[in-house]
């Protein structure tokens, strides 16, 4: 236990003593989650809409005031046909259509419900997906107004329609993916580099020839960087939370949980790899195509995993990144337990396992 | 088994695939003796010291040092000896006394041994104006010698150099010796290899290794006697040449 002490203070030692790992340690997840953070807002201001309104009646009038007194939506054009839609929308003058259905009005008192369509240019998901939340609230506030003094529940339904990118599934939930990446780079890159640069300088044969056990090497070098992936990942949901409002709806001692497993999987990678590259270029480079890139474009962090080709979307299996993601968004913002998400635990549990057990032989074989 | 023999080695193969490395080797090392072992880039000096430290398994024949098997009893091995590889092998980015400190601190000593080492290791070497200085701001000479030093932290019966004194000036070389012969008198058995054939000269016995097989065994003044040879470095050619 002592010797494993000193290993470890000898590792701090190396991290504190190199201005470049303490800047991709600290540096980089806190600026990763602010520049994400501020580049991809959700706030709307004086966006621009066009109102096809088929009844043209008091309902519908009230409810267009509505939306145009609030800061959020001018209102630029009134069209007059269906026809007109696509043609706004290519001239890029508006961000929306309101759609309000024929006899609104009538509908809702005969049916006690009323249709109208948002139609939203999701070339940019983010902002259409928000101009779509915005003008729901809108309509919900004004269905509490009415229903206020009237006995019968008027139900006006908003029914949403996505074009140009029906999928919509990239959005805002940036917050995952910094996280995937930051512990992914933390972990293994951090730890496949730590471990060749030992290899490089040859002080691993002096160790391996020391009354240490390899494996207590191994150990005393990924320790520290479980420790401060921890960290990482407390500053990354701390900064979410209270800089970004970002809600966490579930448990954060099963976020928590989930967390270490996905650590304790990218440090078996990052052991992998020290054990096949001799130098520390290397082990950078294979980091960086083998484990960044992949998280990057395959996890779903960026590319909705759906709207990929078939064969990118098998690939995208192998990807422990992938299932992480799902478990997080799951625990952050549907606020699910481990009963939803216990297949995916289980796949990263047998991922980490697998990884571990590969690593472990691989690093015995280069003993001999 | 002969307690003065702290090395033993009878008939110690490595192969690699089809290729033997290490082709059947046989010899003792004494206590206190400064054993030479030389041979040419590729002959399979590091291999077989690889075998004897415990990081490599042997393919087929008998070892025993410090008392112990290499095959069954590599980890006690390992607490007896002291190793320093040619690559020079300190912590670049931690002073002087904690890289001591680490590398007492993974052979088991105590926080006060550590301290009583290092405070007269430090004081032996001089150091004492740059104990607490990286150690990679050190010349390779200083680096070298410190790096010797921290072998024998543990008081090993056997220290092994790999190549001890690649890339240093004749004068650190000597000096170098000079803590060589100091680790000798106090009982520490030597195991040194090295191309330097000067350098073999100052060994009590010299084996020379040739494509895996240990060609001559004897103490320098025999092996030139041996091979009508001036010097050590006309021996070698002439083993060497075949």
């Amino acid at each position: 236990m002592k010797r494993f002490i000193g290993f470890i203070k000898k590792e701090f030692y190396h991290i504190f003593r190199d201005r470049r790992s303490l800047f991709i340690l600290f540096g980089m997840p806190i600026a990763q989650i602010l520049l994400f953070g501020f580049a991809i807002t959700n706030e709307i201001n004086n966006v621009d809409i066009a109102i096809l309104d088929h009844s043209k009646d008091a309902t519908t009038k009230e409810i267009i005031n509505k939306i145009s007194a609030s800061k959020y939506f001018s209102i630029k054009q009134i069209i007059e046909k269906e026809a007109d839609i696509e043609s706004v929308f290519q001239k890029g003058h508006v961000k929306a259509v309101l759609n309000f259905e024929k006899d609104f009005s009538k509908n809702l008192i005969k049916d006690n419900k009323a249709t109208v369509q948002i139609i939203t240019d999701a070339t940019d998901p983010n902002t259409a997906n928000t101009i779509s939340n915005y003008v729901n609230a809108i309509l919900q506030q004004y269905q509490k107004d009415v229903n206020k003094d009237i006995t019968i529940v008027y139900q006006i339904i908003p029914e949403t329609r996505m074009v140009y990118n029906p999928e919509l599934k990239s959005v805002y939930m940036f917050v995952p993916g910094v996280m995937t990446i930051i512990l992914m780079l933390v972990s293994a890159m951090m730890t496949s580099i730590s471990i060749t640069r030992e290899k490089e300088l040859g002080t691993m044969e002096i160790l391996l020839v020391s009354p240490l056990k390899p494996f207590q090497v191994i150990i005393g070098k990924v320790f520290p960087y479980i420790f401060l992936s921890i960290i990482n990942a407390v500053v990354i949901v701390m900064l979410s939370i209270f800089i970004f409002k970002m809600p966490v709806e579930g448990s954060l001692f099963l976020l928590a949980l989930e967390s270490i497993l996905f650590i304790i999987s990218a440090l078996a990678l990052g052991i992998l790899i020290s054990t096949i590259s001799a130098t520390q270029q290397t082990a950078m480079m294979i980091s960086l195509m083998g484990l960044m890139l992949p998280v990057i474009l395959l996890s779903g962090f960026i590319f909705p995993i759906s709207s990929m080709p078939l064969p990118l979307q098998v690939i995208s299996n192998i990807i422990p990144a992938k299932w992480f993601i799902i478990i997080i968004k799951g625990i952050m913002l549907k606020g699910v337990g481990i009963q939803f998400i216990w297949k995916e635990t289980l796949i990263l549990l047998g991922m980490t396992v697998l990884f571990i057990a590969l690593s472990v032989k691989k690093y015995k074989i280069r003993l001999e | 088994m002969n307690n003065n023999k702290v090395i033993q080695v009878e008939g110690l193969t490595k192969m690699f695939g089809d290729f033997t490395a290490v082709n059947a080797i046989t010899f003792d090392v004494e206590k206190g003796e400064i054993f030479g072992f030389l041979g040419a880039n590729g002959a399979g000096k590091t291999t077989a010291m690889k075998m004897l430290i415990g990081i490599s398994n042997p393919t087929s024949g008998n070892a025993n040092v410090a008392g112990f098997d290499v095959f069954t009893n590599a980890e006690d091995i390992k607490k007896n000896i002291g190793y320093m590889s040619q690559k020079f092998a300190l912590y670049d980015d931690l002073t002087v006394r904690e890289n001591i400190t680490f590398f007492g601190g993974i052979y088991g000593l105590s926080r006060k041994r550590i301290k009583e080492k290092s405070d007269a290791l430090i004081e032996e070497l001089g150091l004492q104006n740059v104990a607490n200085k990286l150690v990679g701001a050190l010349p390779l000479g200083w680096k070298q010698k410190l790096s010797f030093s921290v072998s024998l932290i543990h008081d090993p019966k056997i220290v092994f150099l790999d190549e001890p004194t690649g890339g240093v000036d004749p004068i650190t070389r000597r000096q170098f010796w000079e803590l060589i012969y100091k680790a000798a008198n106090q009982g520490t058995t030597v195991f040194v290899t090295t191309h330097y054939m000067d350098e073999a000269e100052y060994c009590d016995r010299v084996s020379i290794m040739v494509n895996g097989k240990i060609e001559a065994l004897d103490t320098p003044k025999k092996l030139k006697e041996q091979f009508k040879a001036e010097n050590m470095n006309d021996v070698f050619l002439k083993l060497a040449r075949g």
